[in-house]
C-alpha cells in the first residue's frame, strides 16, 4: 500500500488489518515511554492548506510516536499565499526529503493529484480533500465503534451494526468516507439530513435514508448515530432556513437520545457546535465516543503511517 | 496565378470529379485537368469548414494561443474560417479591437478570421457594448457573444436581441445561469457527488435557453445557442423550432464524445465549460445533430497553457482544444455511425455556420465560379491523437484516442494552406 487517498482503497481484509495494527499501537500509547523506533530516519510532512488543528496534531503525534521526523507546513504565511502552486510546493518539500506527505486541501482531488500525476514519489495520505474524502477519520470512527461493541476487537468487522450519519451529507468528506468504509466492514448505513443536503447519488449507496431524524430513530433501530458538524457557510447559502430550525429538526438532543436504544453510541468528528447539531446531554452522555475518537485518532494514524512507510503487517 | 487540379475527388453527393482551382476560384468541376495534379482518389472534398466558436486568445493571452498559431491549427483541421470569440484582453467590445483581430487574421493568412463582438462592455453583463460600431467596422461583426459568461440579465438580453435586428446580427448565448453554477466544477450527478466536486446542474443551462428562445420570439429576433450540452436543452430547442422561433444551436465535438466519467481521475484536462455530461446526453446530442435540431458543430477550441491544467481540479482553467479533431468526430457521429450523409457533414461543419454568421465567401457549395475554399479529407485514415498539434497549448482531451479520418488538403481562397496533412506555408 503506497497511498491512502480514499476509503475505497481498502477492502475488508486490509481495513481490518489496519484496525488491528491500530489496536497494537494503542498499547504503545499506554506505555510510560510512548515511542516506537519504527520510522526513525523517515520524514513525514504535514501539508495543510486548510486550518485543522485536530487532524494535524493527531498526525503529528502519530508520526512522532513512530520516531519519524515531522515537518508541519501550513499554507498561511508561506510561499503558497504568494501564489506557489500545489505542484511546486509538494516538489519543494520532497526535494527536502519527505517520505510521506499528509495533505489537507480545500480542493477535492488534491491528494489524488499529488499521488497520481507524477509530481512526487512520496506516499500520500489524504487528510481531507475538499468535500470528497477523509479516510483516516473514517478509519478512526470504525475503530472506535469496533472497540465499543467487541470485547476483543482484533480481527472483527462491524457486520450488522446499524449506523446513521446525520447532517450535511452533501458537503461532508467524513460522510463519504464513512459510508464507504462502514459498508466495507459490513455495517448498515443510513443517511439523515435536510433534502437540500442529501444527494441522491449517496442515498442510493446507503441502506436507507430519511429527511427526519425522528423518523430515522423510529424506523432504523440504530446502534450508533454519527452527527456531522454544520459548517457556517451552509447557513448563509439557504440550505436550511436557520440554526434554530436545524437544531429543532436534525439536532441530537436529550429527548432524541432517550428514544434511541439505551446502548446506542454517539459519534462526532469534532469540533462540535454544541446546541446546534448536538446538545450537551448527547455529547456528554455515557454512550458518547467523542473523546475516544480523538484518542483513537492517534493510534489509527500511527497504523496508517506504519503501513505506508514500514510496509507489510505489524508482525513482519 | 495558382492553378491546380484535385483529381478524382469524391464530393458530398457521392459523385467523383476533378476540381480545377484557378486564381482563387473553382474554375471547373468535371473531367477537366489543369496545372499541377493532386491525386485525390478515395478522398472526400467538402466546402472549407467554418468554426463559429474559436478562442484565439489574442490580444492578451498570447501564452495560450496567438491568431497565427490558432489559424494554423484551424487550417490543419480543414477550416477556412474561424470566428474569434470576444473574451480577449482587451475584450473585443469596440470597433478598434475587432478590427485589430481581423487584421492579424488577414496577416496570418491561413483562414478567414472573423471576430465576434462582445454583447456587453468588458463582458460584464451590465451595459451593451457598441454593437452597431462593431457591425459597421471593417470587421463587419454580425455575431455577438459574451461567451465564457452568460448574458444573464433578462432585460439586457431582451434589449440586445432587439437591437441587433437593425443590422441583421445574432446573439450567441452562453447559457449558464450564474447563481445555479456558483463554484460549479463538473456535471451535477452521481460522479460529481462521488468525487466531491460541486455540481453544474443541467437546469442551469436549460432554464436560460428556455428563457432566451421566448425572448427571441417576443423580440422577433434571432438567437444562437452556444455549446448545447444536455438532453433537456435539445428538447427545448426542438420545441422552439417547432414553434417557429428563429433559433440555431451548436454542439462541440467533445460533448459528442466524452462523458463526466472522465473526471474520475481528477485530471483537469477534462474540465470544460459547459461540463462533460452523461452518455444519455451524448445520445440526445448526436441524434439532434443528425435530425437537424442542432444545426452545427462548433469547436469551442479553448487553449490554455500547461500551468493552467497542471494543478488541482478546482484551480484549473475550463476548456480544451478542438480545431484539429472536430472533423474526425463529425465523421464518427454522422458517417461512421451509418446514420447520416456527407451532405449533412458539409452543412454542420461549413454551410450552416457560414449562414448563421453571414460571413462572406465561406460555406459555399463546390461549384464552378465560387471561391475555392475546400477541405479534402481521407475518411479511411485512423489517427492516434497525441499532443496539441499546431496549437500553442496542449490541453488535448482526445490524447491517446484513435479517431477516424484525416484532413489531407485545405485550400483557402485558391491556395493550399495544408498540403498532404502538412502546413503548406
Amino acid at each position: 500500500m503506497k497511498h491512502l487517498l480514499s476509503a475505497a482503497d481498502l477492502d475488508r481484509h486490509s481495513a481490518i488489518e489496519l484496525l488491528d495494527i491500530a489496536s497494537e499501537m494503542s498499547g504503545v500509547n499506554e506505555r510510560e515511554i510512548k515511542k516506537l523506533p519504527t520510522l526513525r530516519g523517515k520524514t513525514v510532512v504535514n501539508l495543510f492548506f486548510e486550518d485543522s488543528t485536530r487532524t494535524r496534531i493527531s498526525f503529528e503525534v502519530a508520526a512522532k510516536r513512530l520516531s519519524a521526523d515531522v515537518i508541519n507546513f501550513s499554507a498561511k504565511g508561506s510561499s503558497v499565499s504568494k501564489g506557489e502552486s500545489l505542484k511546486d510546493t509538494a516538489q519543494t518539500l520532497e526535494a527536502m526529503g519527505a517520505d510521506a506527505v499528509v495533505v489537507r486541501h480545500h480542493a477535492s482531488g488534491a491528494a489524488h493529484a499529488l499521488a497520481n500525476r507524477g509530481w512526487i514519489s512520496a506516499s500520500v495520505v489524504n487528510a481531507g480533500d475538499g468535500t470528497h474524502e477523509h479516510p483516516s477519520q473514517a478509519l478512526l470512527d470504525a475503530y472506535s465503534l469496533r472497540e465499543a461493541i467487541h470485547a476483543s476487537p482484533a480481527g472483527q468487522s462491524l457486520e450488522g451494526l446499524k449506523v446513521a450519519i446525520v447532517g450535511d451529507i452533501a458537503h461532508s468528506r467524513v460522510a463519504r468516507s464513512n459510508l464507504t468504509l462502514l459498508k466495507t466492514l459490513g455495517a448498515k448505513v443510513y443517511l439523515v439530513g435536510p433534502a437540500t443536503l442529501l444527494p441522491g447519488a449517496l442515498t442510493a449507496q446507503a441502506d436507507g435514508f430519511s429527511y427526519s431524524l425522528d423518523d430515522a430513530i423510529e424506523d432504523f433501530d440504530l446502534d450508533a448515530v454519527m452527527m456531522l458538524r454544520v459548517q457556517l457557510e451552509r447557513m448563509t447559502a439557504s440550505f436550511f432556513p436557520s440554526e434554530r430550525e436545524y437544531a429543532r429538526i436534525w439536532g441530537l438532543n436529550g429527548d432524541r437520545l432517550s428514544r434511541l436504544k439505551s446502548d446506542a453510541l454517539i459519534l462526532h468528528p469534532g469540533p462540535m457546535n454544541r446546541g446546534l447539531e448536538i446538545d450537551a446531554k448527547a455529547s456528554d452522555s455515557k454512550n458518547s465516543l467523542v473523546l475516544r475518537q480523538v484518542a483513537n485518532g492517534v493510534n489509527m494514524r500511527m497504523a496508517v503511517l506504519y503501513k505506508l512507510l514500514a510496509g507489510g503487517s505489524i508482525n513482519d | 496565378m495558382t492553378r491546380f487540379t484535385l483529381k478524382g475527388l469524391t464530393l458530398a453527393d457521392g459523385s467523383v470529379a476533378n476540381i480545377v482551382v484557378s486564381d482563387g476560384r473553382i474554375q471547373s468541376i468535371g473531367s477537366d485537368v489543369a496545372g499541377e495534379e493532386f491525386d485525390c482518389s478515395g478522398l472526400v472534398g467538402l466546402p472549407g469548414f467554418v468554426d463559429l466558436h474559436t478562442h484565439l486568445r489574442e490580444p492578451g493571452f498570447e501564452q495560450s494561443e496567438t491568431i497565427l498559431t490558432g489559424s494554423r491549427a484551424a487550417a490543419l483541421g480543414g477550416y477556412t474560417a474561424v470566428h474569434a470569440m470576444a473574451n480577449t484582453h482587451p475584450v473585443q467590445d469596440t470597433a478598434g479591437v475587432v478590427e485589430q483581430v481581423k487584421t492579424l487574421g488577414d496577416e496570418a493568412g491561413y483562414v478567414q478570421v472573423q471576430p465576434i463582438g462582445a454583447v456587453t462592455v468588458g463582458l460584464e453583463g451590465k451595459q451593451l457594448a457598441e454593437l452597431g460600431a462593431m457591425a459597421g467596422s471593417k470587421a463587419q461583426v454580425k455575431v455577438f457573444s459574451d461567451d465564457g459568461k452568460c448574458v444573464s440579465d433578462p432585460l439586457l438580453m431582451r434589449r440586445a436581441l432587439a437591437y441587433v435586428k437593425s443590422f441583421g446580427g445574432v446573439i450567441a448565448q452562453h447559457a449558464q445561469e450564474p447563481r445555479l453554477t456558483e463554484n460549479a466544477q463538473m456535471n451535477e450527478g452521481p460522479v460529481a457527488t462521488e468525487l466531491g466536486l460541486a455540481g453544474w446542474p443541467a437546469v442551469a443551462e436549460e432554464s436560460i435557453i428556455a428563457r432566451d428562445v421566448l425572448l427571441a420570439e417576443a423580440t422577433g429576433s434571432r438567437i444562437h445557442i452556444c455549446h448545447l450540452s444536455t438532453a433537456g436543452s435539445v428538447e427545448i430547442v426542438r420545441w422552439a423550432k417547432a414553434r417557429g422561433i428563429s433559433v440555431t444551436a451548436e454542439v462541440t465535438p467533445h460533448h459528442l464524445l466524452l462523458t463526466d466519467e472522465l473526471a474520475r481521475g481528477y485530471d483537469p484536462i477534462y474540465k470544460v465549460n459547459p461540463p462533460l455530461r452523461t452518455s444519455k446526453d451524448i445520445q440526445a446530442l448526436r441524434a439532434a445533430l443528425i435530425d437537424g435540431t442542432i444545426d452545427i458543430i462548433a469547436t469551442d477550441h479553448a487553449p490554455h497553457p500547461a500551468e493552467a491544467k497542471d494543478c488541482e481540479w478546482a484551480a484549473a482553467a475550463f476548456g480544451m482544444l478542438g480545431l484539429e479533431t472536430a472533423a474526425s468526430i463529425a465523421q464518427d457521429v454522422l458517417i461512421d455511425s451509418g446514420l447520416s450523409t456527407w451532405a449533412r457533414f458539409a452543412e454542420v461543419m461549413s454551410q450552416t455556420p457560414a449562414r448563421i454568421s453571414g460571413i462572406a465567401g465561406q460555406g459555399l457549395e463546390l461549384v464552378a465560379g465560387n471561391r475555392a475554399n475546400i477541405a479534402v479529407i481521407d475518411p479511411k485514415a485512423k489517427r492516434l491523437i497525441q499532443g496539441g498539434g499546431a496549437s500553442k497549448s496542449s490541453n488535448q482531451p482526445f490524447g491517446g484516442m484513435t479517431l477516424p479520418g484525416a484532413v489531407i488538403h485545405t485550400v483557402f481562397r485558391g491556395e493550399f494552406t495544408v498540403k498532404n496533412s502538412k502546413l503548406a506555408k
